[in-house]
């Protein structure tokens, strides 16, 4: 890290200097003696400039380089906690050097930020690896209600051009939808009840469309009335918001639960892409860069959780999945089920060699990572090898369950990917499905008119021997009966995931 | 800034944004969610701006968006940081 600083700061030292000033478009220090009557007033209760306009934008550009370092870092466990401390220390530089742009008074900048910063450490500390996906949708949220508040704001006071007042509706529209959008995410998540799945209103995809054209004849009226001195500018902009907020609504309510990653992955490109609007309405280069970066992370994320379901971005968000007139009956697929107790299954860990275990939704549910640690440490100690097999849309975020098993110690060399595991996976002798459903269902391989055909799944049918924990033969997501669970090699082990896990570990110990 | 240069740095800060997202380890999915979404926090260098310019309008918006801004930056960066320190190699 010192390194970019070493280089940068000669940089900044000198845009501090009189002569790289000369250039500049707006050499900042000398207003100040120029018109002093109306300065002196201003100034005795705003702080002067301790930073020049050239010195904060070459603070903002290495504040950029560490963000983009930062998530660089991210692309290896081993490198990725220092990643983290970089993009932390850009976002500490850029918002300290804008301290010292002059002009400000600092009372509600401090109350906001003791405010903002106690809440935003008091959650970070406070909340469970489980609820994750839920911190993550409401922080989209508030990065999103951030921006229509910074756009409303410079409203007031930046210059008015065509360009700025378009990216001031963008800001209120994309920020807006963000937030109310994230709310509901979030609600889904929590499990909160008076939460609506499907559409709440009748000819709800109807109503959005003329959501969208309303908010665009509202963008060309802030556009067209600014800088008049009226209040229609201002007007147009918190009706933009509301209709925004309202459509944010409506486009999240009708998706369903196992589509969340999908929907919070969206969601955080948006609040970059908020973000990057502003940095267009206040003319600041880092909100663009940082923001756009944001907004990319968010669609290729997004890109990677419909290509792991087999669907594309629309079908996801418009679409609707269930079960289709052809889709087998479950009496008829679960005839042959064979139901099995601890013992049993201890017993086939006894003479396996290599064991792969499947985690699922379910898992974070019953919160079984600790026991399932548990149970891989012990099958290791007797000999047997372990592996973790990870389906990319497992969990309500992507990476979720990976996180969960990280927080129980489990070695991130073991969790593998869907893609490098599936070729191998009729080595193995013992595969363990906990609470997951769909991710395993063979139809998806077997059936071309299942409503999941053609999703990557993780061949668990082809171990010798599956073990699936599960509380009942209820359809996962998709409403669909699943095969695995009636095939001649499969024991179900029926219960919540971590009672089962806690009983198969003690059943081991005695075998 | 104009807006020819706001576009030009905003098209290559996309491209730099899939070259390098593209090569994160599904394995780390969640932190790089929690630690962009920390980064989409930079709005807080705009919500600064507004709450110290004067006139209360723009200080009342300001304050809301440095509360929001802030929550968004301190706690994603700090539930990031707790995340990743838990992925260990044994």
């Amino acid at each position: 890290m010192l390194k970019y600083l070493y280089i940068l700061l000669p940089l900044v030292l000198f845009a501090q200097s009189p002569a790289f000033g000369e250039d500049s478009a707006q050499p900042s220090p000398a207003p100040t003696t120029q018109n002093a009557d109306d300065v002196v007033d201003s100034d005795s209760e705003h702080a002067k400039a301790l930073f020049s306009d050239n010195v904060i934008n070459i603070v903002y550009l290495i504040a950029a380089i560490l963000f983009i370092r930062g998530i660089k870092g991210l692309t290896h466990p081993r490198t990725a906690v220092r990643g983290n401390l970089l993009a932390a220390t850009g976002m500490l530089l850029a918002v300290v050097f804008t301290l010292g742009a002059g002009g400000l008074s600092y009372g509600v900048i401090f109350a906001g930020l003791i405010v903002g910063g106690g809440i935003g450490a008091y959650k970070a500390v406070k909340v469970e690896m489980t609820e994750m996906p839920e911190m993550v949708a409401l922080f989209n949220g508030f990065g999103g209600v951030a921006s229509v508040f910074v756009a409303g704001a410079a409203m007031i006071y930046e210059t008015v051009s065509v360009s700025g007042s378009i990216a001031t509706a963008a800001s209120g529209l994309i920020g807006a939808v963000t937030l109310t959008g994230s709310l509901v995410a979030y609600a889904k998540l929590q499990g909160l009840k008076w939460v609506p799945d499907g559409a709440i209103i009748p000819a709800q995809r109807f109503v959005n469309v003329l959501l969208v054209i309303l908010s665009v004849a509202l963008t060309w009226w802030l556009v067209t009335s600014a800088g008049q001195g009226a209040a229609s500018p201002f007007i147009a902009y918190w009706l933009i918001v509301i209709v925004a907020g309202l459509l944010g609504i409506l486009l999240t309510t009708p998706i369903g639960g196992a589509d969340m990653p999908v929907v919070i992955a969206l969601l955080n490109s948006y609040s970059g892409l908020a973000a990057c609007a502003t940095g267009f309405v206040i003319s600041n280069s880092v909100l663009i860069i940082a923001g756009s970066l944001v907004g990319a992370s968010g669609l290729i994320l997004c890109g990677i959780m419909c290509k792991a379901m087999n669907r594309s971005l629309p079908n996801v968000i418009f679409g609707t999945m269930g079960p289709t007139a052809d889709t087998p009956d479950a009496d008829e697929v679960y005839k042959t089920v064979k139901s099995s107790s601890p013992e049993e299954v201890a017993i086939l860990f006894d003479s396996a060699q290599k064991a792969v275990i499947v985690p699922g939704y379910g898992l974070a549910v019953s919160q079984a990572q600790h026991a399932v640690r548990d149970l891989s440490n012990l099958l290791e100690s007797r000999g047997c090898h372990v592996d973790f097999a990870v389906h990319p849309v497992a969990g309500r975020m992507p990476g979720h369950m990976n996180v969960l098993l990280a927080e129980a110690n489990i070695d991130y060399d073991r969790l593998r990917e869907m893609d490098d595991i599936n070729p191998e996976l009729e080595q193995y002798d013992v595969a363990l499905v906990i609470g997951a459903n769909d991710v395993v269902n063979p139809v998806a391989r077997t059936d071309p008119n299942s409503p999941i055909a053609g999703m990557p799944i993780i061949d668990v049918d082809k171990c010798r021997t599956v073990v699936v924990v599960k509380r009942s033969l209820s359809p996962g997501f998709a409403g669909i009966p699943n095969p695995l669970f009636a095939a001649d090699n499969t024991l179900m082990m029926f219960g919540d995931g971590k009672k089962a896990i806690l009983e198969l570990i003690s059943a081991i110990k005695e075998g | 800034m104009t807006l020819i240069t706001g576009i030009t740095i905003f098209v290559l800060a996309i491209f730099i944004g899939f070259e390098i997202i593209t090569k994160v380890p599904p394995t780390l999915h969640t932190p790089l969610m929690s630690g962009s979404n920390a980064i989409s926090g930079i709005t807080l260098v705009g919500a600064v701006l507004a709450a110290g310019h004067p006139g209360w309008q723009s200080q009342v918006l300001g304050f809301l968006a440095v509360v929001f801004a802030t929550i968004n930056a301190v706690g994603g960066f700090m539930v990031t940081h707790r995340m990743l320190s838990m992925f260990k190699r044994k």
